[in-house]
């Protein structure tokens, strides 16, 4: 305030008020908002008086209303005479499904690509080489209908099936396995797990400090495997092995339609949810090849030679030199693709996985209410993709540089 | 999703204050020269493209009907495919002036949607399809079967409250193209492919083998198929629905495009009265007196149209059954024209 007090002190034959920069500049912001508010306000009005003059119910009370209609695959239960809330709940939750599991895969793949790009072993880098050029060319709907109507052509009918040691089995209805049955008892185990987890983390802590005061090494991984692996199985055995697994029955005889895999004993993982997860994951994994070799090559050769100087050998090398680096380089471009994954599992309508765009599709078709549906996708999508950036944000400030 | 799907909605949200200032249906369509026809993606014998992309089927027979009473011209017709979940936003927005696909009459469609039915020119039921080597003979039998359908429609409700009625477990692939639920039951995805009987019929010649297949007996519901247009134009849902009528009463009153002409000087007042030779039923909804003659003389009537498209000299071969005019022993009965 004194400063302007100052200013305006010093200059009397002061300017009209017109030609103020900052009052402009105020002007022209109220302006903007003024025009933004006055939008949103006709958007809204004009849509509520279309809808009404058209006859069209509006509102978000259909959500109550009994869906009536079938869902193939559903994580929470779910039946016809749930209301169409719940369905799209389930949508949301398939969604969630392939996008946390399609990252996950993408993210390996990726990894393991992106490092064989740079390999020694001329066919080994050319296969990666081929693999990135070839997935990231090819239009990914191309890719989810040629893993769901080519391989589903090729895999045998639901009256046969491939097995892999007698627990998976695969046919045109899908993946099937083994399913867990928790007994009494089981929810002790998955505390122990837990509790081993927490351990191995102050472990962890606590030998982190004693290396830094006494620089003695404590052996963590193998002791992190006896907490999270070892105590739980202790446990299992302890309680009397209460979790059993339910296999998947196959009928070979009985009328035809009989055959096959009996509904709902085992798990499915439906050919629909392999089809768009493997699609997925094989196309962004393309893109994060390409970002994690330029995170690598983005370190510069002195860094090693550095490390080597000091008496480490490749693999610390690796681990404590170049990957910290590399990572502050492929955490930003990674965070899109991982939000590119979660939003491409919205072309599951093509191959009728029950996603959320899926879903609230018959949805607003049964219901007609078109608005309504387009926000909650857009709410939704919007929210998955600010939390995922939000959680990469964490992560990366983490990673960063810490500058003393 | 299709690729205009988003601007449909937001067209219903907003564009329609662009044509709420202007003048009536009919006008604006007499005035673009043409009826925006919304129609299936390809469903034989109802609305489908042929080898030169000429669409034909009943349901486009009905467009260009409503083309010729009002241009005297069965040309005067643009179609937008559409898919299931498409069809009714893309009517609401006023992309369309009337949806001719293969739509069941529903309450919920009729009253909440803004949608107003002009009728039924095709009375369907659900029915299921499944392979012959199945041995199944009843759709009582498919206790624990897999059903390909397509999203969005009534068929997806129905099998829900059949499988639940009687109490079979079942497992649903619901898919948004009618092309992809083909392709997955051919595939062997599924054991049944379900949808309206008349569908099953024509999506049945699309498949690698159709002698493999069969078509069980139960019809699980009723589909009245019809045209739609939008709530509040009275006018132009006049002009839909009479379009229609004038069809149904040219069968019945035995005139055919063969005969039109000879029939205009015809003792009969049923027939002057339809023909236009008599009274001035077009003018009263805002066409010309002649534009029943116009529709039968292009188009036909509609037994000309059903044996055309979907009837027993066709590949779909269904026979008129329900169909059949009441007189026949059928539910066909249309409003007279007096």
């Amino acid at each position: 305030m004194s400063v302007l007090e100052q200013d305006s002190a010093g200059a009397p034959a002061r300017a009209s008020l017109l030609n103020d920069p900052k009052v402009r500049g105020l002007f022209y912001q109220f302006l903007l908002v003024s025009v933004l508010v006055a939008t949103g306000y006709f958007i809204v009005t004009n849509t509520i008086a279309n809808l009404e003059r058209q006859n069209i119910s509006s509102g978000f009370g259909f959500l109550e209303t009994t869906a009536g209609f079938g869902i193939i695959q559903a994580l929470v239960p779910y039946a016809e005479t749930s209301s169409y809330g719940r369905a799209i709940y389930i949508g949301f939750l398939n969604t969630l499904l392939v996008a946390v599991i399609g990252i996950f895969l993408a993210t390996i793949i990726g990894f393991v690509v992106g490092i064989a790009r740079l390999s020694n072993n001329w066919i080994i880098s050319q296969i990666a080489y081929w693999y990135v050029e070839f997935i990231r060319n090819v239009p990914l709907l191309l890719q989810i209908f040629f893993w769901y109507f080519a391989v589903l052509r090729a895999v045998p009918g639901k009256r046969e099936k491939w097995s892999l040691f007698d627990t998976f089995h695969l046919n045109i209805a899908g993946l099937r396995g083994p399913k867990p049955i928790f007994e009494p008892g089981a929810d002790i185990i998955g505390w122990v797990l837990v509790a081993g987890i927490i351990a191995t983390f102050v472990v962890r802590r606590w030998a982190k400090k004693r290396q830094d005061e006494t620089g003695q090494q404590f052996p963590v991984f193998w002791t992190a495997l006896g907490l999270i692996i070892g105590l739980p199985v202790l446990a299992f055995l302890v309680m009397g092995m209460p979790i059993t697994l339910e296999h998947p029955v196959f009928n070979d005889t009985g009328p035809r339609l009989r055959q096959g895999f009996e509904l709902g004993v085992g798990i499915n993982l439906i050919p629909e949810f392999l089809a768009l997860t493997l699609a997925l994951a094989i196309y962004t994994a393309a893109f994060i090849a390409e970002i994690v070799r330029a995170g690598i090559q983005a370190v510069s050769h002195g860094q090693t030679e550095a490390s080597h100087a000091l008496g480490l050998r490749n693999a610390p090398t690796l681990r404590l030199v170049i990957i910290p680096q590399a990572m502050r380089v492929i955490i930003p471009p990674l965070t899109s693709q991982y939000l590119n994954l979660t939003k491409n599992s919205s072309l599951a309508v093509a191959i009728a996985f029950p996603d959320l765009v899926s879903v609230g599709g018959t949805v607003l078709n049964q219901t007609g209410q078109a608005v309504e549906i387009i926000a909650i996708w857009m709410i939704v999508y919007l929210s998955l993709s600010l939390a995922t950036s939000a959680f990469m944000n964490w992560y990366n400030q983490r990673m960063a540089l810490v500058e003393r | 999703m299709s690729k205009h799907f988003l601007p449909l909605v937001l067209g219903a949200a907003l564009g329609v204050a662009a044509t709420s200032a202007s003048a009536t249906t009919l006008d604006d369509v007499k005035a673009k020269g043409f009826i925006q026809c919304g129609v299936s993606q390809g469903l034989p014998g109802f609305s489908n493209p042929d080898a030169q992309g000429n669409w034909t089927g009943i349901d486009v027979d009905f467009c260009r009907a409503m083309a010729a009473a009002i241009f005297d011209d069965t040309t005067a017709v643009k179609f937008t495919p559409l898919s299931a979940k498409e069809r009714f936003t893309a009517l609401q927005s006023g992309e369309i002036d009337v949806l001719s696909r293969n739509t069941t009459w529903t309450m919920t469609r009729d009253t909440s949607l803004g949608l107003n039915f002009a009728g039924v020119n095709y009375y369907d039921g659900q029915g299921f399809m499944v392979r012959k080597d199945l041995g199944v003979t009843s759709a009582l039998e498919l206790s624990g079967a897999s059903v390909c359908t397509n999203t969005g429609t009534t068929t997806e409700l129905n099998v829900a409250d059949y499988f639940r009625a009687n109490n079979m477990p079942y497992e649903i692939v619901a898919f948004e193209k009618a092309d992809e639920v083909v392709a997955a039951y051919d595939a062997g995805r599924c054991d049944v492919y379900t949808t309206d009987a008349s569908g099953l019929y024509a999506q049945r010649l699309k498949l690698t083998n159709p002698g493999d297949h069969i078509v069980l007996p139960e019809i699980i519901s009723k589909e009245p198929l019809g045209p739609v247009v939008r709530q509040g134009d009275d006018q132009w849902f006049n002009v839909a629905r009479w379009t229609l009528n004038a069809m149904i009463n040219a069968e019945e009153l035995g005139v055919s495009s063969e005969n039109v002409d000879s029939m205009m000087s015809t003792d009969n007042p049923g027939i002057k009265r339809l023909l236009g030779v008599e009274g001035s039923f077009g003018e009263n909804i805002g066409l010309t007196n002649d534009w029943a003659a116009r529709i039968i003389k292009h188009v036909g009537n509609y037994a000309e149209s059903f044996n055309a498209n979907v009837g027993p000299d066709t590949p779909l071969g269904i026979s008129r059954g329900v169909n059949a005019l009441w007189s026949d022993g059928g539910v066909l009965y249309a409003a007279p024209i007096r």
